[in-house]
């Protein structure tokens, strides 16, 4: 099964990889660039360090990002949820909230954190916490009551169910929000990025497009394809991990 | 075992019918059904009944050719089925199979429909069958507004539209309360009645069986075999009554003498006792 | 209206009068933030005047094109796939991982392929969008009852009836969802698209404005945007939950 799994993705990906050579051969280098040679000059980029700096940067925002998108989404979401009535007059305006195209309140905030790191992090934030909260917030909502009874007639203490009971019941949906958060923040950053410095893998790419470079340009794509990837993948596995000791 | 009545026409029949699932991932071949004979006779209303997981709602899906048998033959009507529902047969479903996006009446005309009648027959049969089930109130509601007993009067009204010569139902009164059940029985035989159809009915209650039939088939668990036949001989004109029959109580017992064993295997735990 | 809609609309009113006070009091400088109640004249300033008109058509020619793309093009390939299952074995880690790249990272690239014009902007919208009704349209379907199939069966009913008279409404409510975010997507591709880089749009003209410190046509036209997307959510959301609470228990 699993070796199965593993012949039609290398299938795929080969056929993605014959696409992007035929597309080449069709359209020539001033448009694309070939697979080995994107890869080599992935790596060159990777590797040299005048871009260090850069995908530093990057690396150092996004992370700001997701930690800010992880505890206030966490954290709102659990006392907006804990309290019924709360919970059910905030769910549909978080729902609203989140359907915003939020590129929209982009210049708004340039406007107020200026060029620089905070405008990117607080972007990339924006997008992530609230499907985190939203998820929270529900997770905390759905702990079956079931749960609550059986533990008032084992006697447990407030602190005891919470942590024995609330805590691991809500861990599974607060998870799979995090993985959304995870990837709306990396979209919300790199945004950020293609205005708001002159530094990090967002300024690079519109740099690229600038200078016509179609080579850094599919370099960058690749890297930050694979990078994602990746982390998804590892996010997702961890997600089945923790849905499968549920019903 | 009773001897079947020379005079009366075969309806259906299935000659060593045999379902087995294959082996896959970490599972061995499952064999879940057989080889099971049997002789459907028209006009008939047959229960076959028998513990969980015995195969018997399997059989009903291979005769009404739904899933594709691993050995034997089955005949409606002289031709075989193999893999397409035959026309002339109707199938109600244990769970809730109306479509939650139609009314009552869409629900029922759907099959019609399906079949492409002239709209005006449409209507009339379709007015007609809700009428015969008691759903003519609430033929503009949806399901969701119904009780479980009335979803489950739609699913056979939807049945019935299609004038179907032999109506195959699994367990339709699963869900159901004990005394809606009885009430459904009546409502059942009523029918029966009325359209002169071959019923073959599935269940694991011994008295529905039993209060129902004109023969009761009664299966051994997994894979399922018929042990033996039981003909109640009743009247055509029976309902939910017959309970009080002096007749009623040996019958079932018998049934359950058969059962015992078998439902005992069926939930993990032989008997040591010998069958009777 | 319900108690707690009152309320929620309380909560709204609340906030914008907060920033309203914060503006007018200088708190908060003209420079960073108009009052809200200037916003909406703003916008309604710039929808009376016309004097963008050819813009808004451009944007919205362009999001109704995408949207139409999406969610046409991602059911079928949604039903497609999920009919084929050695199709699906093979695109579906493909497809739990397609949201973790910003679909707008290839715009540059198509703007190298296509020239700076409507075609990239189409293209990243629908690469926004049609996935998420792939991913809806799939999960709608491996949701449909099987005992519903079977009544189709039953009924021997040819395939294009039982694809448009029971699987559709059947997988109603992911398609529902599907279809929200396809539009929710395809508003943000082009206006994304338009503001990175664009000579024509809505999202350009904010970036224009942006460039020029005109808050007040900037922020006259980002409310105008988010009222726009606002709506048509809302819309398909009533839209959506009148026809499922007939249909469900």
């Amino acid at each position: 099964m699993k070796f199965r799994q593993s012949l039609y993705t290398a299938t795929f990906l080969t056929a993605v990889l014959v696409l992007w050579y035929v597309l080449y051969k069709s359209y020539g280098p001033t448009v694309l660039t070939p697979p080995w040679a994107t890869l080599r000059k992935a790596t060159d980029l990777l590797t040299s360090p005048i871009y260090w700096p850069h995908f530093g940067e990057s690396i150092r925002a996004f992370l700001i990002a997701l930690v800010i998108a992880f505890v206030v989404g966490t954290f709102g979401g659990v006392i907006l949820g804990g309290w019924r009535p709360c919970g059910e007059v905030v769910e549909p305006l978080l729902a609203v909230i989140n359907s915003l195209p939020k590129v929209a309140l982009y210049p708004v905030i340039l406007l107020t954190f200026g060029l620089g790191l905070w405008a990117k992090v607080v972007f990339g934030a924006l997008h992530g916490v609230i499907p985190i909260m939203i998820s929270s917030l529900a997770a905390v909502r759905n702990i079956n009551p079931v749960f609550t009874h059986a533990a008032r007639a084992m006697h447990l203490t407030r602190w005891q169910m919470i942590r024995r009971i609330w805590i691991p019941a809500c861990i599974p949906e607060i998870f799979s929000g995090l993985r959304f958060g995870f990837s709306l923040t990396l979209l919300g950053t790199i945004f950020g990025e293609f205005f708001a410095s002159q530094r990090g893998f967002g300024f690079l790419l519109m740099n690229a497009i600038d200078l016509r470079d179609v080579r850094t340009i599919m370099a960058l794509i690749l890297i930050l394809v694979v990078f994602a990837v990746i982390s998804s993948s590892a996010l997702l596995a961890i997600d089945r991990r923790l849905h499968r000791r549920q019903v | 075992m009773d001897l079947p009545d020379a005079t009366r026409t075969v309806h259906a029949r299935v000659v060593g019918l045999t379902r087995v699932y294959p082996a896959r991932d970490f599972q061995g071949a499952v064999n879940a059904l057989g080889p099971v004979d049997l002789d459907l006779y028209k006009g008939e209303f047959f229960t076959i009944v028998g513990p969980s997981g015995c195969g018997k709602s399997t059989f009903l899906e291979l005769l009404a050719g739904l899933a594709l048998p691993t050995e034997g033959s089955i005949e409606f009507e002289g031709q075989p089925v193999r893999g397409q529902v035959p026309e002339g047969i109707g199938v109600v479903f244990q769970e809730d199979s109306s479509f939650p996006w139609l009314t009552v009446w869409d629900n029922v005309a759907f099959g019609l429909q399906c079949a492409g009648v002239d709209p005006a027959e449409v209507e009339r049969r379709t007015n007609y069958a809700v009428g015969f089930m008691g759903l003519a109130d609430f033929a503009r509601s949806y399901p969701a507004q119904l009780s479980g007993g009335m979803r489950q009067r739609l699913c056979i009204a939807r049945t019935l539209v299609l004038q179907p010569r032999l109506i195959l139902l699994d367990e339709p009164f699963g869900a159901l309360d004990q005394q809606t059940r009885l009430l459904m029985g009546d409502e059942l035989l009523r029918l029966w009645r009325e359209t002169g159809a071959t019923i073959l009915l599935i269940t694991h209650a011994l008295d529905e069986a039993t209060m129902l039939s004109d023969r009761i088939g009664a299966m051994s668990a997994r894979p399922g075999r018929l042990l033996e036949i039981i003909s109640t001989h009743w009247s055509a004109d029976r309902d939910s009554r017959i309970v009080g029959d002096e007749r009623f109580g040996a019958i079932t017992a018998r049934l359950w003498v058969l059962l015992r064993q078998q439902s005992m295997k069926a939930i993990g735990r032989a008997g040591t006792e010998a069958a009777v | 209206m319900s108690r707690y809609g009152w309320i929620r609309l309380a909560i709204v009113a609340g906030a914008a009068l907060i920033l309203e006070v914060l503006c007018r009091s200088h708190i908060v400088s003209r420079l960073i933030m108009i009052p809200p109640s200037e916003m909406l004249i703003s916008a309604w300033q710039i929808l009376a005047s016309g004097a963008i008109k050819d813009d808004i058509y451009v944007s919205v020619v362009n999001i109704c094109t995408a949207i139409a793309l999406s969610i046409s093009g991602g059911f079928f390939i949604g039903l497609a796939i999920f009919s084929l299952p050695a199709l699906r074995a093979t695109l579906e880690p493909f497809l739990a991982s397609y949201y973790s790249v910003p679909p707008i990272v290839f715009y540059p690239l198509l703007i190298v392929i296509f020239g700076i014009n409507q075609i990239p902007q189409i293209i990243i919208a629908v690469m926004f969008g049609l996935v998420t009704m792939v991913i809806n349209t799939i999960n709608g379907l491996d949701r449909i009852r099987p005992v519903l199939l079977k009544v189709g069966r039953v009924h021997r009913a040819s395939f294009l009836v039982t694809v448009f008279r029971i699987k559709l409404p059947a997988a109603a409510p992911y398609l529902f969802i599907g279809v929200t975010l396809a539009v929710s997507y395809s508003i943000i591709g082009v206006i994304s698209s338009e503001f990175i880089m664009s000579a024509v749009g809505i999202g350009h003209q904010i970036s224009y404005a942006y460039d020029s410190y005109d808050n007040r046509t900037m922020y006259g036209l980002i409310a105008l945007v988010l009222g726009i997307a606002t709506l048509l959510n809302m819309s398909l959301h009533v839209y959506s939950q009148r026809l499922l609470r007939r249909w469900t228990r």
